[in-house]
């Protein structure tokens, strides 16, 4: 049998990297259905995944990809799915049935270019804002933004262990810069990774309530044929797991789905600030567009500006007090996103009018140059 | 022991211990077909005294979607048509668990209708049990994809004009190595053909036309409960092995029942373990 973790070094693209870090941290079982930019990952898991004990099978759509997800998670397997913006739309209707059922699954959403079927090989951030509300009524899920290959790997172990712990659905949101890029990636000895599983019930099954949360929010989570005989629903349910149709069971449920994330959010969020301490201009980025800012932080620092960078890895929950922080003593805030604006909302949400956030957008499927990018900056500056 | 005595003893009915006793009474309207088959599956269940740890009872929305949850096994609600990806996802994750599908025509083969043909293609081990009443009950009677063309439903007021799915014909041509029909009214049939596909691996369909005197069978005046129960015993009749093509559905004229497939295929689950074992072997 092959290794399931391929220790060492090996150059390659970000799609492989999340496939083998979906693989390192235990993922055994994957469906999905072509797609441009994330394809790569499944053609990896196709050849991976059998060699290794795992579970690969190419679903009719996007739509049954995500539901064998959670019928696989359900049933003990930690489980993934790839896509991109075109199947995540189909895949909300699930990811909605995971995050009412807290069923722990991956989803790497490879970027590209929208709305509708837009620009298959192109990168793009402009579904920020589709991993927090794409499904219907009010929930959490976690979503982590990589900026290169190594993180395709490392925030891919990072979303199976968030998702495990916290029974929530958790994105892998990589633009089509990163998805398709080639670097080093270095793969640790097994020993060396951090793996969380999720937590068994330890009561018998007669006294176990499967949506009955500890302290951390989170209920233990018993799986399919260990004997526990327990039901699940996408209606709002009891501890049971039982639908119940009043204001209690509605008032018991949402909110915990919700808190158990943002009670949680200081031990979640990740984020990562260069040269900020004495920064009078903050400048915030992620993902592929994070390389150039600080590729342009760097020049105009040389150039005397005091310019620092606020890189958001965790954007779902966002890491606020890492960016108020950050922010200290800025008094103009840049966001530059590679889409017409979506994050800088929660960024002038979180600054509240303290000092003006200035926004560079790009809609077009190639990243800013760095001299680009300092043109903007210095456009917006006073 | 005498005859009192004995009957003394039956202190429940025998099927309980399949059901979760604390979730009834259930929702569903009396003279509807779903009880039949809740009773017919829990008693094939208790005749073949199948280890329910083995079991996961899966359903998607609708009346009959609320079946998975009066199973005392592992069961699970998902949303509108997904119950067999759900399924899919379970059987390949953990190839021990046999998965049950209960749900209505409406969930499985319009919404759903893309995910039943392909685990049918692909021969996934379920049983998939399709109530169909013609209608969508929960939402209150609109036509679905097996509405008969002129039928009354409230998104049909002045007749359908669609042709319907005959479900039997759609299920063989899918591939499924198990296909039946049967009506509420052919409750011990419908327990011994449910019985055969559990016993079966691969992918099982079996088909029961169902009563909806609440909705579908009010609007067009077909009588009560018992008066349709009454219709079906005086227009089905029993073709076993028959062409599937040719089986009508004609609640005018007649209603043809059996077992129309009964065949071998390997089964999905199987060849990828086999396909696995060979590449694990560096074959």
């Amino acid at each position: 049998m092959e290794k399931p973790i391929l220790t060492g070094e090996m150059f390659t693209q970000g799609d492989i990297a999340a496939a083998e870090g979906a693989l390192a941290a235990g993922c055994r079982f994957f469906a999905g259905y072509p797609i441009t930019p994330a394809t790569e990952i499944a053609e990896r898991m196709a050849y991976r995944l059998p060699r290794i004990g795992g579970r690969y099978i190419q679903m009719e759509d996007e739509i049954a990809s995500c539901t064998a997800v959670v019928g696989a998670s359900y049933s003990g397997l930690k489980a993934m799915t790839a896509t991109s913006g075109p199947g995540v739309s189909l895949m909300n209707e699930t990811i909605g049935l995971a995050a009412m059922t807290e069923a722990p699954m991956v989803l790497v959403n490879v970027m590209r270019g929208g709305p509708s079927t837009g620009q298959p090989t192109e990168a793009s951030q402009s579904d920020i804002m589709q991993a927090k509300w794409g499904s219907h009524g009010d929930y959490e899920i976690i979503a982590l933004i990589p900026s290169s290959v190594q993180e395709m790997f490392d925030l891919t172990i990072r979303a199976f262990n968030l998702s495990e712990q916290y029974r929530v659905p958790t994105f892998v949101l990589a633009d089509e810069i990163i998805g398709h890029m080639r670097e080093r990636l270095i793969i640790p000895p097994e020993d060396e990774l951090e793996i969380i599983n999720r937590k068994k019930p330890t009561v018998p099954p007669e006294e176990y309530l499967p949506f009955k949360p500890e302290t951390d929010l989170v209920p233990p989570m018993a799986t399919f044929g260990e004997g526990y005989h327990f039901y699940a629903t996408g209606l709002t349910h009891d501890q049971k797991g039982y639908p119940v149709m009043t204001d209690e069971a509605q008032l018991a449920l949402v909110p915990r789905l919700c808190d158990k994330i943002r009670k949680n959010a200081d031990k979640i969020t990740q984020a990562e600030s260069t040269e900020t301490e004495d920064a009078e201009i903050l400048l915030v980025a992620y993902g592929g567009e994070a390389r150039t800012a600080m590729r342009a932080v760097k020049d105009a620092r040389a150039e005397g500006m005091k310019i620092g960078l606020f890189r958001p890895i965790s954007v779902w929950p966002f890491p606020k007090d890492q960016l108020k922080d950050a922010a200290a003593n800025a008094q103009q805030v840049i966001v530059a996103e590679l889409n017409y604006g979506q994050l800088v909302g929660e960024v002038e949400r979180i600054i509240r009018n303290e000092v003006p956030v200035h926004f560079i957008p790009r809609v077009c499927g190639t990243p800013h140059t760095p001299d680009e990018l300092m043109k903007e900056i210095r456009r917006r500056i006073k | 022991m005498t005859e009192t005595s004995r009957i003394s003893t039956i202190e429940e009915h025998p099927i309980l211990e399949y059901i979760r006793r604390d979730r009834l009474p259930h929702i569903f309207c009396s003279a509807c077909g779903i009880g039949t088959v809740l009773q017919s599956f829990a008693t094939a269940l208790r005749s073949l005294n199948y280890d329910m740890d083995n079991m996961v009872i899966i359903s998607g929305i609708g009346c009959t979607g609320r079946a998975s949850g009066y199973f005392a096994a592992d069961s699970y609600h998902t949303t509108h048509g997904r119950a067999i990806a759900f399924a899919t996802g379970v059987k390949v994750a953990n190839p021990k668990l046999k998965p049950v599908v209960i749900s209505g025509d409406g969930d499985l083969f319009a919404i759903g209708g893309n995910h039943f043909i392909h685990a049918a293609r692909r021969n996934v081990d379920m049983l998939v049990l399709c109530v169909n009443n013609f209608n969508y009950g929960m939402t209150g009677g609109q036509m679905g994809p097996t509405t008969p063309v002129s039928a009354i439903t409230v998104t049909s007021p002045d007749g359908n004009i669609e042709h319907p799915f005959n479900l039997v014909s759609v299920a063989a041509a899918s591939g499924a190595v198990f296909v039946a029909r049967w009506t509420a009214l052919h409750a011990r049939r419908l327990t011994k053909s449910i019985e055969k596909a559990l016993q079966k691996k691969g992918f099982t369909f079996i088909e029961v036309v169902s009563p909806c005197p609440t909705l579908y069978d009010r609007y067009n005046r077909h009588g009560t409960g018992l008066e349709v129960m009454k219709k079906y015993r005086e227009i089905s009749v029993i073709r076993n092995f028959s062409d599937p093509m040719q089986a009508e559905i004609d609640y005018r004229t007649r209603i043809v029942c059996g077992e129309f497939v009964d065949s071998e295929k390997p089964e999905f689950s199987d060849l990828l373990e086999e396909h696995g074992k060979k590449l694990q072997k560096g074959d």
